[in-house]
């Protein structure tokens, strides 16, 4: 019988109760894994991130960059046997490894952070500034500069940035639920 | 006429504009009318629920309370947009709690008691009979591809409605209009959505895998009804032929445009200039 350290138990127990999912049901048969689109491309599996969360190994899952990877597809979800849904726990790792800092270096926080953070300022998201700042963030400011011109080109892309008259309450959503949430967590 | 609170998504006013233009369209062919919802706001789409719970929810309930105040069930054409409505109407129906939270992140009561349909949903709504009678350049001879992608079948504890796997409310409308649909295995592959500035290798080998089982079916072109999927399978097909040296020339049609073309619309105003995959020989067929 698999004893966990009490650092451990909580925090599997944790995950389950954020995400309201049963994550010590899962019996590792692979089918979040099998289906995932993204697998091949994790450094662990969804199953395994399921696994080292029943084991409690919170440093190793919470920098592993499979949860990343995930492209939050929900096909894990749709064909889990025991009902766990996965891409949900896949969320609550996300949120918590932003909440210790481990986030730093994914490319798909930096991505999250700047789309969100275009749609703090305009109310809604600004393509061709995330894009432009995705650029510039990365160091590979040509990269997308061939699907850009193509954008530009046939009047796909934006120039100027919208802005909505409710900006304020869109703001007032990003500053709430980040008090809320870490005051539920800190 | 049916009208509808319309949420067109930040898309709508760039990347995927030729996806809005058809659906105005449609819609008014439809007659359904289609009332853009007033300083409508982004939905925060995977960026928004990847960060936080709340963020997540928060960021739709302000549309979702918008539509309410209008009285009006809401259209959201975008995949991504009309999972995060329905998730963030879904979860928070369930939990008072949230609800109460909800005021407090919004500023304002939040109610989401509209009904809230993906394009697809509001125009099968008007039935087969009315789209026949609409119809008068039938797609007859045109191998259609549906591509339903993720975000309008899963999670199916949350959205409902088709099979998750197996889904036909696409093959349905475009059989309707005289096309013939295939019976592919790759309806509701993902194909790597937001990951393509973060993770493009995810995205451009799981594209290529959709466009060969497509041409392995004979597909003229793939319909779809997700800007995102768009983006990835029409905009990032030369890159797919860069990187696995292959050939593909796969169109990658909205299903609004496939409707309008047969419903006579003007290709020009239906934006089928507007993709990376030339459609000129497609749209010659059918026009």
């Amino acid at each position: 019988m698999l004893v966990l350290s009490g650092r451990g138990q909580e925090f599997a127990n944790r995950v389950s109760l954020e995400s309201g999912q049963p994550v010590q049901q899962c019996y590792q048969c692979g089918k979040c894994t099998a289906g995932c689109p993204a697998a091949s491309f994790m450094d662990y599996a969804p199953h395994q991130v399921i696994h080292l969360v029943q084991l409690g190994l919170e440093e190793v899952v919470l920098s592993c960059r499979a949860i990343w990877v995930c492209t939050s597809c929900y096909t894990c979800t749709a064909r889990c046997p025991c009902r766990i849904e996965v891409a949900r726990i896949m969320d609550i790792l996300r949120a918590r490894a932003r909440r210790k800092g481990l986030h730093r270096g994914q490319r798909a926080a930096l991505f999250a952070d700047l789309f969100l953070d275009s749609v703090r300022r305009h109310g809604r998201l600004h393509e061709l500034e995330l894009g432009a700042r995705w650029g510039l963030s990365t160091g590979q400011p040509w990269r997308e500069a061939d699907l850009a011109a193509g954008l530009v080109a046939k009047r796909k892309l934006r120039l100027r940035p919208p802005r909505i008259k409710g900006v304020e309450e869109v703001r007032r959503i990003f500053r709430e639920a980040a008090r809320l949430e870490e005051g539920e967590h800190g | 006429m049916v009208r509808y609170a319309y949420y067109p998504g930040c898309v709508a006013e760039g990347s995927g504009r030729e996806y809005e233009m058809a659906n105005r369209a449609v819609a008014a062919r439809l007659g359904l009318e289609l009332v853009e919802i007033e300083d409508w706001n982004c939905c925060g789409a995977t960026p928004g629920h990847n960060t936080g719970h709340l963020l997540g929810l928060a960021l739709p309930a302000r549309n979702l309370a918008l539509a309410s105040g209008m009285g009006l069930d809401l259209v959201a054409p975008c995949a991504a947009c009309y999972n995060r409505l329905v998730t963030a109407q879904r979860e928070i129906a369930c939990d008072p709690e949230l609800q109460v939270l909800m005021g407090r992140l919004l500023g304002r009561d939040y109610h989401g008691d509209r009904r809230v349909l993906s394009m697809v949903e509001a125009v099968a709504a008007v039935g087969a009979e009315r789209m026949k009678a609409l119809t008068v350049r039938p797609l007859e001879g045109i191998t259609v591809a549906c591509y339903y992608g993720c975000l309008l079948v899963r999670p199916p504890a949350v959205i409902r409605g088709d099979d998750p796997e197996d889904p036909r409310l696409l093959d349905d409308l475009l059989r309707g209009v005289g096309a013939t649909t295939v019976d592919w295995a790759h309806k509701t592959e993902c194909c790597g959505a937001a990951q393509a500035l973060p993770h493009e290798e995810v995205v451009l080998s799981r594209v290529r895998r959709i466009l060969e089982a497509a041409v392995t079916f004979r597909a003229d072109c793939i319909a779809t009804a997700c800007p995102l999927c768009h983006a990835n399978l029409d905009q990032r097909q030369a890159r797919v032929n860069r990187r696995f040296g292959t050939d593909y020339r796969m169109p990658v049609l909205y299903f609004t445009q496939l409707l309008g073309l047969a419903f006579g619309l003007n290709p020009g105003e239906l934006g089928l200039g507007l993709h990376f995959v030339p459609t000129a020989e497609l749209v010659r067929r059918i026009a």
